[in-house]
């Protein structure tokens, strides 16, 4: 009865919310947004004139940027699409930034101080090529020099000014491929340098006014190129042949070709393969070879020498012009814990400008790129400032010895998030240090009481924000009694984990993966490996990191261990084989570590912790375990199930062979797998009775062995509306994992993907687009498990004679009927996640990312089969919204608010101890907190709880108390003498 | 007089009998005086007393009667608010139905000291009793069934298995896409 009383209480708590929402001074207390950029690729920096110095940056997440020089700051940014990958960044008239994207097809111009755009052009484009931009450096501001684009095998001239095509040159020759726009400075002439099948230069003249072909020279060069090339002046380039060991310079003064052979061997002795890499220096290039860095100085006639050698790992700048005809360029290298800059003159490489040595973060990895820029000191002497990209993708800024401002950038790109708890507050540490003294304490209490009672001045208003964030100690590095503060690990695309704190957002530790056996490999997904819950207590939570030594599927994989509290890797291990999955089992040792799976491209998998213990538990489940996978491209899923000890192939004995057990093949002409997704291993489900109002009872079908599957039409799989409704089908299937039973189908006709999908509990959430509609569809499928309905004796429940929480297996072949409605969706979706709590008690609520890279919060009961269109009193009784034929887009219930998760790519949520709340983390180029209660916070008071007004309510009353009942008794004396 | 018998038979010094003893016409020393009949009062005393009992004891019993049907008033009162109140939950109808559960309760633990002022040997509060117990139970079923139409006692399937947890699952399986 108990409960009964208590879901209708939250029923009706949840009921009586229709939507979730926030006051605007709550805005900002739970909640934390964090604007990142992404790992720059290029940078140009404008600080000619007085006022704000500023860098302008584009990036790999396809952000173009510009940030405050003095501070790190961005001053306002642009996320271009996924597909929009900038290729290159300028400014142009001193006050646009133009960049060009999409393969040279896009040309956009922003407005330097405010980034408003200016203009957008879209260039014509013919096929896949280069993109070549060249922003003329314009030392008169009112002459408009055309910008020369080459992009999609058209070179363009395009007016900075307000965009417009001054005329185009048309470069899709068969064979031929464009690898240099050059133009000399003050000329009016335009080379373009290209290469026919890799074997013969030509060079052709172009006016540079009205797009005409003034010269043309070609010339054969017979042993062939290799495509890597670097110019280093206005008419020689320099490239590689074919075999990488003959440097070629080609000079093409007034356009006459002439080649120049060096072969590398005459540079620097028993070279290999040599590399050009990319800085551009005036009259040099830098190439590597034996592992070191060369340079080589080119001479008027081509002629090349050696200059000086460094070490590998050494990033260098482009060459930028100082005083006096002179240019330099910054290099640094690494020296243990510490890195060298250096700007030398490109002439007179023994005249070193500028030595600075600065202690670096080991978490930091090697410096990848070296942007320099020069300014003018008070002494007329040239000062330098250089921005670094390290390898973990963190930007810094390096002036005068010292680290000027840093950005994580890696956070840009978050491949996996897990989150972890905070270790426990140790003795000694008294909350009243928090809470300072008692005095403060009431007038802070009084404060919120005047707030709360509306008499608050605009100052205490602040004061009071103030106070809320500061006393709830939600910054603190320990537990929390209701499990708010937490830690975020985010799992890097560079490899590195970070820490972050749900209070603040701010990094308590981040670390770099390591292997002994390659440079740095990619982090590809986390785990948890030990979280001490009732075992060994003593011992800290860990995280296992699995990356993998190169982008290759088959390369080998390495295993980090990291102490969550301290952020100190354990150990880690290069395990020898290849991963290409990860299965968690639900199985741990005395320790509490979790057994994981690791299957390899051999099909067999591996088991760790390697301990005999782990292979015991291993040994006693060994019959039930069963493995994967979904073939993408071939359309199959196969399902595999372990067979014995590799021990006839290897000695390890914590390998086990697999043999295919099922496959479910999908016909290749007609259905394409686009979308797979199962449930959250870690999923709490509270109960597996579904109550439908006339007290009928429905079994859920909760299993944790379920693939939901979407297909389409293999014409279907493009972009939306490149198909006719009759072509494109979409087919969703709800798939045994185990025995590969196929337990139910749905096919929408005239719909297609992309599908974004959610699956929690006995139900998937999916969303796609309908071609006959012309509009996004969501689909609810439930499942419910047919044959235990006849479970519906109330004697034999209630004495416990009923085989519900028997163990069920999947060779049972369970009997399952679903119910399921579709709805219209306004909006296009990037991701959809769902809510999850400790217990699985409270209401759910979908949280969908929309296009705009906002978050919107949709109560499950919106995605009901039993919507009707008239519900009974009962159904509406008990939360049952009338069907409406669209879902229903509540401004409200954006979880965001005012902010944007650019980019956005995924959202994860995690349950706090507090029944009612969970916490939400979105990552994209933005990181966005929250936390959320679907069902408002009915296990707690909240924050703007006056405990004064209670505590004040409490005294006044026991002093009334007091005070009639003296009274009364003096009265009762005064009777009694009368 | 029989309590004061009671005392008597312990340790009694003296007494004095305020009793009229004139009644018993063995233990008189005075002679009536002339033309007073003594027997005629005597029957007439007698008879008006058994008359007087009689009355009292009838109306013993129609009061006993009374206050075993009084019940019946309130159950309808109660059947009346209870209407009133639906069938949804909240502060109001809970609170009739705990009333209507609780009045028949407190009703049938006092039932002896409801009927202990028409106790007498000649009432027979049996009949009186039972049909009290009986509306009060109607009272108290008429709560049950009111506290069963709030859906408030756990009657059905979904009360028994609300809070069973999904069973465990034998086999365990994962995967999925392979890493690229």
């Amino acid at each position: 009865m108990a409960i009964r009383v208590f879901l209708v209480l939250v029923l009706f708590l949840s009921s009586a919310i229709v939507s979730f929402s926030l006051y605007e001074d709550q805005a900002g207390l739970a909640d934390w947004h964090q604007r990142y950029i992404g790992k720059v690729k290029h940078a140009v920096f404008h600080t000619q004139k007085t006022g704000r110095k500023r860098v302008i940056v584009s990036t790999e997440e396809n952000v173009v940027a510009s940030l405050d020089l003095r501070h790190g700051e961005i001053f306002w940014r642009h996320v271009l699409g996924t597909k929009d990958a900038i290729d290159g960044v300028g400014i142009a008239l001193g006050k646009y930034v133009i960049t060009l994207s999409s393969e040279g097809s896009t040309l956009r111009a922003w407005n330097l101080p405010d980034g408003q755009m200016v203009w957008e052009t879209a260039l014509h484009s013919a096929h896949h090529s280069k993109s070549l931009l060249s922003v003329p450096i314009n030392l008169k501001v009112d002459k408009d020099y055309p910008i020369t684009v080459f992009g999609g095998g058209y070179l363009h001239a395009v007016s900075a000014l307000d965009g417009e095509v001054l005329w185009e040159k048309d470069f899709t020759a068969e064979g031929f491929e464009v690898q240099r726009v050059l133009q000399p400075l003050g000329s009016t002439v335009i080379y373009v340098l290209g290469f026919v099948n890799l074997s013969e230069a030509v060079v052709y003249q172009i006016d540079s006014k009205i797009g005409e072909v003034v010269a043309q020279k070609s010339m054969v060069f017979p042993g062939g190129f290799s495509g890597e090339i670097s110019s280093v002046s206005s008419d020689k380039v320099v490239v590689l042949d074919s075999k990488k060991s003959i440097l070629v310079t080609i000079g093409f003064i007034d356009g006459d070709i002439s080649f120049q052979k060096t072969p590398v061997s005459d540079l620097v002795e028993n070279s290999g393969n040599a590399e050009i890499l990319s800085p551009l220096l005036s009259n040099m290039l830098a190439v590597k070879v034996n592992k070191r860095t060369i340079f080589v100085k080119v001479g008027g006639e081509g002629k090349l020498e050696v200059v000086d050698s460094l070490s590998d790992e050494t990033a260098m700048s482009d060459s930028l012009p100082v005083a006096d005809d002179q240019e330099a360029f910054a290099s640094v290298h690494h020296e243990g814990s510490k890195i060298h800059l250096m700007v030398k003159l490109v002439n007179e490489l023994d005249n070193v400008l500028l030595r600075e040595t600065i202690q670096m973060d080991q978490h930091r990895g090697r410096v990848h790129k070296v942007f320099m820029n020069n300014y003018v000191r008070t002494d007329r002497s040239n000062g330098f400032r250089a921005l670094i990209v390290m390898e973990d993708h963190s930007l810094l800024l390096l002036q005068q010895g010292a680290i000027v401002w840093s950005r994580e950038e890696g956070l840009a790109s978050v491949t996996d998030v897990t989150t972890a708890e905070l270790p426990v507050e140790k003795d000694g540490v008294s909350v009243a240090k928090v809470e300072h003294t008692l005095f403060e304490w009431l007038k802070g209490h009084v404060l919120k009481l005047k707030g709360s009672l509306l008499l608050a001045s605009p100052e205490d208003v602040v004061a009071i924000q103030e106070l809320r964030v500061k006393s709830s100690g939600k910054n603190k590095l320990t537990r929390d009694h209701n499990g708010f503060r937490k830690l975020i690990l985010a799992l890097t695309r560079a490899g590195k984990l970070f820490a972050l704190h749900t209070g603040d957002g701010r990094i308590v530790w981040s670390m770099l993966l390591k292997s002994q056996a390659c440079e740095r490999p990619n982090g590809i997904s986390l785990y948890q490996w030990q979280v001490p819950h009732h075992h060994a207590m003593d011992k800290n939570p860990s995280v296992l990191v699995v990356g993998r030594c190169g982008s290759d599927s088959s390369a080998p994989g390495v295993l980090s261990f990291v102490d969550v509290y301290t952020g100190k890797e354990i150990t880690s291990s290069d395990i020898g084989h290849s991963v290409v999955q990860v299965l968690p089992l639900p199985f741990t040792d005395s320790t509490e570590q979790r057994l994981h799976l690791i299957a390899d491209t051999v099909g067999h998998v591996h088991l760790y912790p390697k301990t005999s213990e782990a292979l015991s538990i291993f040994q006693r489940e060994f019959q039930n375990i069963y493995w994967y996978t979904v073939g993408a491209d071939d359309g199959i899923i196969r399902g595999h199930v372990m067979k014995s000890s590799c021990s006839g192939e290897t000695a390890d004995e914590y390998c086990f062979t697999t043999r295919e057990l099922w496959t479910v093949v999908f016909p290749s002409e007609s259905e394409k797998i686009i979308s797979t997704l199962t449930r959250k291993p870690n999923e709490v489900v509270h109960t597996q009775a579904k109550v439908n109002t006339d007290q009928d009872l429905l079994y859920k079908y909760v299993s944790r062995n379920l693939l939901f599957v979407a297909t389409v039409s293999p014409k279907g799989a493009g972009e939306i509306g490149s198909v006719t409704p009759e072509e494109s089908s979409l087919v969703v299937y709800l798939i045994d994992t185990i025995t590969g039973r196929i337990l139910h189908r749905l096919s929408h006709q005239g719909c297609q993907g992309p599908v974004h999908a959610v699956f929690s509990e006995n139900w998937v959430v999916y969303h796609y687009f309908n071609l006959r509609a012309h509009k996004y569809e969501v689909t609810v499928v439930e499942i419910y498990d047919q044959s235990r309905a006849e479970n519906k004796n109330v004697w034999k429940l209630i004495l416990g004679k009923h085989n519900l929480t028997a163990p069920i297996t999947s060779y049972s072949r369970p009997e399952v009927f679903t119910k399921s409605q579709s709805y219209f969706f306004a909006q296009s979706v990037k991701t959809i996640a769902v809510t999850s709590t400790a217990k699985g008690i409270t209401s759910k609520q979908l949280l969908i990312g929309t296009i705009g890279d906002q978050i919107l919060a949709l109560d499950k009961r919106f995605v009901d089969p039993r919507r009707t269109l008239n519900p009974s009193q009962a159904e509406k009784e008990e939360g049952i919204i009338p069907l409406t034929d669209s879902l229903p887009i509540i401004p409200q219930s954006y979880v965001t608010h005012s902010h944007r998760v650019e980019g956005l790519k995924g959202i994860v949520t995690a349950p706090s101890k507090l029944e009612s709340t969970t916490h939400v983390f979105a990552y994209g180029v933005d990181l966005f907190y929250t936390r959320l209660a679907p069902s408002k916070t009915y296990d707690s008071l909240t924050d703007d709880f006056s405990y004064a007004l209670l505590l004040i309510t409490i005294v006044a009353l026991v002093a009334a108390i007091y005070i009639t009942w003296a009274l009364s008794e003096k009265k009762e004396l005064s009777e009694k003498w009368r | 007089m029989d309590k004061g018998k009671a005392v008597m038979g312990t340790g009694r010094r003296w007494a004095v009998e305020f009793s009229d003893q004139s009644t018993v016409p063995s233990s008189r020393d005075i002679l009536d005086p002339p033309g007073f009949s003594r027997a005629s009062q005597e029957q007439d005393d007698s008879a008006n007393s058994r008359q007087k009992k009689d009355a009292e004891a009838n109306w013993k019993l129609q009061k006993a009667w009374e206050v075993a049907q009084s019940p019946f008033k309130t159950l309808m009162m109660m059947g009346f608010m209870m209407w009133m109140a639906g069938n949804t939950v909240h502060l109001f109808s809970i609170g009739i139905t705990f009333s209507a559960l609780w009045q028949p309760i407190s009703a049938l633990q006092s039932v002896g000291k409801i009927f202990e002022p028409f106790k007498d040997n000649k009432v027979e509060l049996l009949m009186p009793k039972l049909v009290f117990l009986a509306l009060n139970l109607g009272g108290l079923a008429l709560g049950v069934w009111k506290l069963n139409t709030l859906g408030l006692l756990p009657t059905h399937a979904s009360d028994w298995v609300s809070s069973l947890p999904p069973p465990q699952e034998v086999e365990h399986s994962g995967g999925g896409f392979v890493f690229h």
